[in-house]
Formats: structure tokens, C-alpha cells, sequence
């Protein structure tokens, strides 16, 4: 069985570990370690009947996520702190928010650098707030740094110099160049206030970004964690709305194609309208499932041909030539 | 990953993957009395691949990866494939494991007693520790002491012992009948050769022992000895973990506990008879 | 400006030898703190005060010889850098 769709199974249906074999959970742990799963797999089947070897791995894999959570949740109330004084919305994103409002993706969720949004005319203030809080640019790189400013949706990203954890500073949730343009003023307009001032995006936003974040910016890579994302909030907040709103992003492909992946991986209940299959929906399952028992990704030609479009959708092509010769002339290469 | 092997070190099974067989063959003879992963399911795998599919057979280059990976890890000759497996575990060992606090020390162990011996790279933990075990101390590991968060108890890490430069003929005269991996020469910290534990070590990995000594070593300079404060043992012991931070308040509990039970000493030697005289008699 | 210290449930104090450990929960950072920063997080831990208010606590329960406002608002920016304290517009 691809041991890709061997982690789909048992997180649709954790009783589906019960009598695995040695080779099976080897294979079914290197997939989740390299989908960033691992901790998610853990909470699933904790307390299922299992060796003794792999109740030591759900025992490790859930303190490693408890303790990312703790860290991340720190980072996002040490951000707070520094921007207490700007009167400014900041708006916790993706894995953060998910920790600190207690929405189901986040149990055992790997959470990676803290992302926050706040309204474009105050990027300047935020950035002076941060670097003066302990914040760091990053290494500088002269090219990398003028092309974040002129045409990302976030600041160049910064380390604090003593936790050593990274803040991205977004304005939008897609760069400038991208033909889809999201409404960041909707957005933060929208966004819903938590317990300790910070806010996060409102329900129908937050899974607008969450498509977006797998289709529209990024090139799969991870995307199995991001429809586990997906189907989760879809189970928390429905559909209502979600159509309306996708739309009003310029969202709705990618929305749709996000629903219609997460039915078939995870078993997602969805409305029939938010069901079906198109031409070029096989090649996306294809990729997100592609691991071999090792958590390698396989299919290498697919995975370039997703790099290039990836950067299609955020880039006209005249600058996306510049751009990747500039990247490739100092030896980077889509892995 | 054509070729495979399984094998657990102390409490820690791998599982190893390659795409060219001399790598494992290596392993499967040097690890052949090890056993296997508990139920033949490991906690950390480690894969050595070719980044270029023809690049398995021309001037063949080994890439190391695993479960945890780091950016820019240099691969190494074909030759080196046995170093690749070993830095490949420690990789995963360093930055995976959560099961113990994990310090970057040596470990012997004597009447049930275990001495850590912790420092910088160059300080000769990996040569005190063959040498003890020359001298009848149960080698418990020359890289990673594993300590219990909930016992406190040290466990055993009896990977290969890895020798470099002039510390191979100095262990190879202490131990004429030990079993030796093969030489390896040029890679990124000189020759290097591996010393496969003794029998007594592999068979009572298992078993752990209490901590009792914590030794600072320091190579280079005039025999001196001198009791190192627990605040000051604390902050050099965080320093050589490389999960203390992830553990959080496990971690803390461990550490603590060890600094205010165990005595801690910082010894400079000028050579390695007399840092054996030095810990024999501290412990 | 007042300052609050961290709440005291979510730290973990622990003198060792001239050097005190402070494990502070929320965040899973240690803290090797030295003389008068437990006593700082102590008092602060009561309730917010300002550096006038708390120069005075300290003074009249340890007995500090040469108190000095300065050298504790540098502190207190330090404890507030590391997260242990932060600064409150009004109690």
C-alpha cells in the first residue's frame, strides 16, 4: 500500500492500526515525520492497543507537539507585547491561531514560524515595534530583500535575537504579483477578537486562507497537513457562507479544489455542489501522496512541474524568468 | 533504499536504508551482535541515497537524511559510507529524541556507578572512554548519555566508539583483540577509525546505572582538578544537550536533579594516562 | 509605568549554589538569574508596582544598602526583555 495513503487511513480511521505490521509502522511513522503529521497521528491513535514500541513513539510525539505549542503560543503573546502599544489589529495566522483559540487542526499540529497579518499602512510601525523588541532581520540578502518588499505579501522574515523563532509580518495572504488579489481590508475587518487582544481570521477567511496557502501559494509541499487542516475546519465551522466568500477573494478554484482533496483523502462530509472531480484533480492527489515507505518524496518530474506553476500563479512570466534565473545563478535548484 | 538495516542501540532502534549494499554490509558486521529494534519497529530512520540516479555508480556521493534533516549536509564519499550511517543516527539522535534528556558525554560504569565525561569536541571523551573500558570499566557510550526524566537513572548508547587520528593507535594498543571497522581516511575531521564496544558492553545495554560522577575533561594542559558548582555544571550541561530545550519541564526536572544530586568535577590533563589515573581516582 | 511580574503558578524557582533557576512555564525558557531577581518576581508577583514602589518593598524587606533606581529599572527592562515581568499602563 503507498504508505502515504496507509497515514490517511489510519487518520479517517485510527482503529485501522490495530495488527499493523513491523514494515507498516515503520513506513506509516517516516510518512507522518515527513507530512509534519507526527503529532497529529499520536493524539489519533493514543491509547489504541499497540506494541510497546509504538506507544513510546505516541508518548514522544505528543510531548514534542506540547512543547511546540507552548513556544509557539509564547512567541505569539511576546509579538503582542511588543505591539501592545500600536493600537494596531494583529491578527495570528494558520497554525497559531488554531493553538490559541483551541480549534481541532491543532491538536498535535506541528506549528512552524509565528505568521501574523495587520493592515498595510501600518507594516512600517510594526516593523520599528519588532526591531525594537529584540527582533533581527534575517541575513540580508540584497536580492531576496528587494524582492520581498516590492512584490511579496510580507515583510522579509525576522528572527528574535534571543528565543531564536521567526515572525512573518504579512499585509495579504497572497504576494502582489499574484493575478488573485484576496481583500486584506475584508479580512482584517472580519477577523475575530481572542481572549488576549490578538485576533484571527474569521471562520470562512480562515479556510480561504487555507486553500490558498495550498494551492494558490505554495507548491504542495506539506499538503497533506494542510487539507488535515481543511477538513477539520470545514467539520468545525460548515459551509455556510464559504462560497460567497471564496469568491469575493477570487479564491473559489482554489476553494473548490481544496474541498473536493479533502473529500477524497479524509473523507470530508460536503455538500453535494462542494463534491466532484475534475480533469486535473487526479495529478493533486498524485502529488500530496507522494512518499515511499522511506517519507521520501517520489515522482520528481511531477514535483517540478508544480514548482514552475506555483510561481506561474504568483508571478507574471517575464519576471518569473528574472527571477529564477537570479535564483538558479546562485545554485538553487527546486529540490 | 535496496539495501536495509535494523538494529537497536541501548533503548534506540534504526532503521537504515541505502541504495548501495557496502554501507550495510559494514554495519551488519560491525553491529552483528546488536539486536534488533524492539517488535522490529524503529524510532529514527536514516536513509543514504544518491541525489542523481547515475550518481550511484559514478564518483558515487553519499547523502545522509533522515526522519530530522538539517540543510547543506555535505555527502560523503562512497568509501566513507560507514561514517555516513553513524552521523546520520547521531543526527537523528540529536535532534529527534524526546524519550531521554539527551548529553553529549561519554558514560562508564563501575559497581553500578556511572561517570559522564562531557565537553568539547577535542576534549578525548571517545579515547577516555575506549581506554576505560580497556581497563575492565563497562562502556555505557562515547557520544550521548541518555538520562531518564522520570528515574534519573543514565541509560546506555554503546554505538561504535569513534576513534580519530593519533587516539586510534593509542586505543588499538590498549585493546590488541578488539574488533576494528575499517580505516577511514580524509574525511571532514581526519582519519577516522571505528571501535566495535566490548562483548560485556553490548550485552548489559540495557541496563542502567545511577549517575555518580559528572567529569568536565579538558585536553592539552597541566594536571589540574577542581569542583565545578551545580549553577555552573547547569549551564555547561544545557549547553551540551541538544534537547534540553524541547523536553521543557521535563528537561528541567532531569537537569536539576542531576546538578544538585551528583558531584561535578573539571579535570585538564596533559595526557592519557594521566587523565585515567585522574578519573579512577575521583570515582 | 507599572510592571507585573509573571504569575507565580507558572514558575518554577530553584536556588542552586550562588545562582537561582527560574523555569518559566508559559514560555518553557530557563532563567539563571542571580541576586535581586527572585526577590524581584517575588514581589512583583503580589501585584503591579512601579520602580519607586518596588525600590521600597525591597529595601525594607532585604535591607538593601545602597538603593538605586537606576540600576533596578535596567533590570526590570532585562526581566521584561526575557518575559519574566511586563510593563501594565496602570495597576
Amino acid at each position: 500500500m503507498n504508505p502515504a495513503l496507509l497515514l490517511v487511513r489510519v487518520l479517517r480511521d485510527p482503529a485501522a492500526v490495530v495488527g499493523l505490521s513491523a514494515p507498516d509502522w515503520n513506513a506509516l511513522w517516516a510518512v507522518a515525520r515527513a507530512e509534519q503529521l507526527a503529532g497529529t497521528l499520536a493524539y489519533r491513535i493514543a491509547g489504541l492497543p499497540m506494541p510497546g514500541a509504538v506507544a513510546r513513539l505516541v508518548a514522544d510525539a505528543i510531548a514534542s507537539a506540547e512543547q511546540g505549542r507552548t513556544a509557539a503560543l509564547w512567541e505569539a503573546e511576546m509579538a503582542r507585547r511588543a505591539l501592545a502599544g500600536l493600537d494596531v489589529p494583529v491578527v495570528l495566522l494558520k497554525g497559531t491561531a488554531f493553538a490559541a483559540a483551541g480549534l481541532s487542526p491543532s491538536v498535535g499540529r506541528t506549528i512552524g514560524d509565528l505568521d501574523i497579518l495587520v493592515p498595510r499602512d501600518a507594516i512600517g510601525a510594526v516593523e520599528a515595534a519588532l526591531l525594537a523588541a529584540g527582533w533581527e532581520w534575517v541575513k540580508p540578502d540584497p536580492y531576496d530583500d528587494a524582492y520581498y518588499r516590492r512584490w511579496m505579501h510580507e515583510l522579509p522574515p525576522l528572527i528574535h535575537r534571543d528565543r531564536d523563532k521567526m515572525i512573518d509580518v504579512h499585509h495579504t495572504i497572497l504576494p502582489l504579483t499574484a493575478r488573485i488579489r484576496p481583500d486584506a481590508v475584508a479580512l482584517l475587518a472580519d477577523s475575530v477578537a481572542l481572549a488576549n487582544g490578538l485576533r484571527m481570521l474569521g471562520p470562512q477567511d480562515m479556510l480561504c486562507h487555507a486553500a490558498a496557502h495550498l494551492f494558490a501559494d505554495g507548491d504542495l509541499a506539506g499538503g497533506m497537513r494542510n487539507l488535515w487542516d481543511i477538513h477539520c475546519l470545514l467539520g468545525e465551522f460548515g459551509f455556510d457562507g464559504l462560497a460567497e466568500r471564496a469568491a469575493h477573494h477570487g479564491l473559489s478554484a482554489a476553494m473548490r479544489r481544496a474541498v473536493r482533496q479533502a473529500v477524497r483523502l479524509y473523507g470530508t462530509e460536503a455538500p453535494r455542489d462542494w463534491q466532484g472531480w475534475d480533469a486535473l484533480d487526479p495529478l493533486f492527489h498524485r502529488r500530496l501522496t507522494a512518499r515511499d515507505h522511506w517519507g521520501r518524496s517520489t515522482r520528481k518530474a511531477v514535483q517540478l512541474g508544480f514548482y514552475i506553476r506555483s510561481h506561474l500563479l504568483r508571478m507574471p512570466p517575464a519576471m518569473l524568468a528574472r527571477h529564477l534565473w537570479t535564483k538558479w545563478r546562485k545554485g538553487y535548484r527546486p529540490a | 533504499m535496496r539495501h536495509l538495516k535494523l538494529l537497536r542501540i541501548g533503548p534506540i532502534g534504526f532503521r537504515i536504508g541505502s541504495h548501495w549494499r557496502a554501507p550495510i554490509a559494514v554495519l551488519d558486521d560491525l553491529y552483528r551482535d546488536y539486536p534488533a529494534p524492539d517488535a522490529g519497529i524503529a524510532d529514527f530512520n536514516v536513509h543514504l541515497f544518491a541525489a542523481r540516479p547515475w550518481r550511484r555508480v559514478l564518483r558515487p556521493s553519499v547523502h545522509i537524511a533522515g526522519d530530522f534533516v538539517i540543510p547543506d549536509a555535505a555527502p560523503l564519499p562512497l568509501a566513507q559510507g560507514l561514517l555516513a550511517a553513524e552521523m546520520g543516527m547521531n543526527l537523528q539522535m540529536a535532534l529527534g529524541l524526546r524519550r531521554y534528556l539527551l548529553l553529549h558525554a561519554s558514560m562508564v560504569e563501575r559497581d553500578g556507578r556511572a561517570v559522564l565525561m562531557t565537553g568539547i569536541s577535542g576534549a578525548g571523551k571517545s579515547t577516555l572512554a575506549a581506554l576505560l573500558m580497556a581497563r575492565g570499566w563497562r562502556l555505557m557510550g562515547d557520544e550521548f548519555a541518555l538520562i531518564d526524566c522520570a528515574t534519573g537513572l543514565a541509560h546506555a548508547f554503546p554505538r561504535l566508539v569513534s576513534l580519530k587520528n593519533e587516539a586510534i593507535d593509542v586505543v588499538a594498543q590498549s585493546l590488541p583483540n578488539a574488533r576494528f571497522g575499517p580505516l577511514l581516511e580524509g574525511t571532514p575531521k581526519g582519519v577516522i577509525r571505528h571501535l566495535v564496544p566490548d562483548a560485556r558492553a553490548i550485552a548489559a545495554m540495557d541496563r542502567p546505572a545511577e549517575p555518580s560522577l559528572i567529569l568536565f575533561p579538558r585536553f592539552g594542559f597541566a594536571a589540574a582538578e577542581r569542583p565545578v558548582l551545580p549553577s555552573e555544571a547547569f549551564v555547561r550541561l544545557t549547553q551540551s544537550s541538544t534537547n534540553y530545550v524541547t523536553l521543557a519541564e521535563r528537561g528541567f526536572d532531569a537537569l536539576t536533579r542531576l546538578v544538585q544530586t551528583v558531584p561535578a568535577r573539571a579535570i585538564d590533563y596533559p595526557d592519557a594516562d594521566t587523565a585515567i589515573a585522574m578519573v579512577e581516582a575521583l570515582a | 509605568m507599572f510592571y507585573r511580574a509573571a504569575d507565580p503558578a507558572t514558575l518554577r524557582i530553584v536556588p542552586l549554589d550562588a545562582l537561582t533557576l527560574v523555569y518559566h512555564r508559559a514560555s518553557g525558557i530557563t532563567h539563571i538569574v542571580d541576586a535581586p531577581v527572585p526577590e524581584i518576581l517575588d514581589i512583583l508577583g503580589e501585584g503591579p508596582r512601579d520602580v519607586a514602589g518596588l525600590l521600597a518593598v525591597l529595601a525594607a524587606r532585604f535591607d538593601l544598602a545602597d538603593p538605586d533606581p537606576a540600576a533596578l529599572a535596567v533590570r526590570l527592562d532585562e526581566l521584561v526583555a526575557a518575559g519574566l515581568v511586563e510593563r501594565t499602563c496602570a495597576i
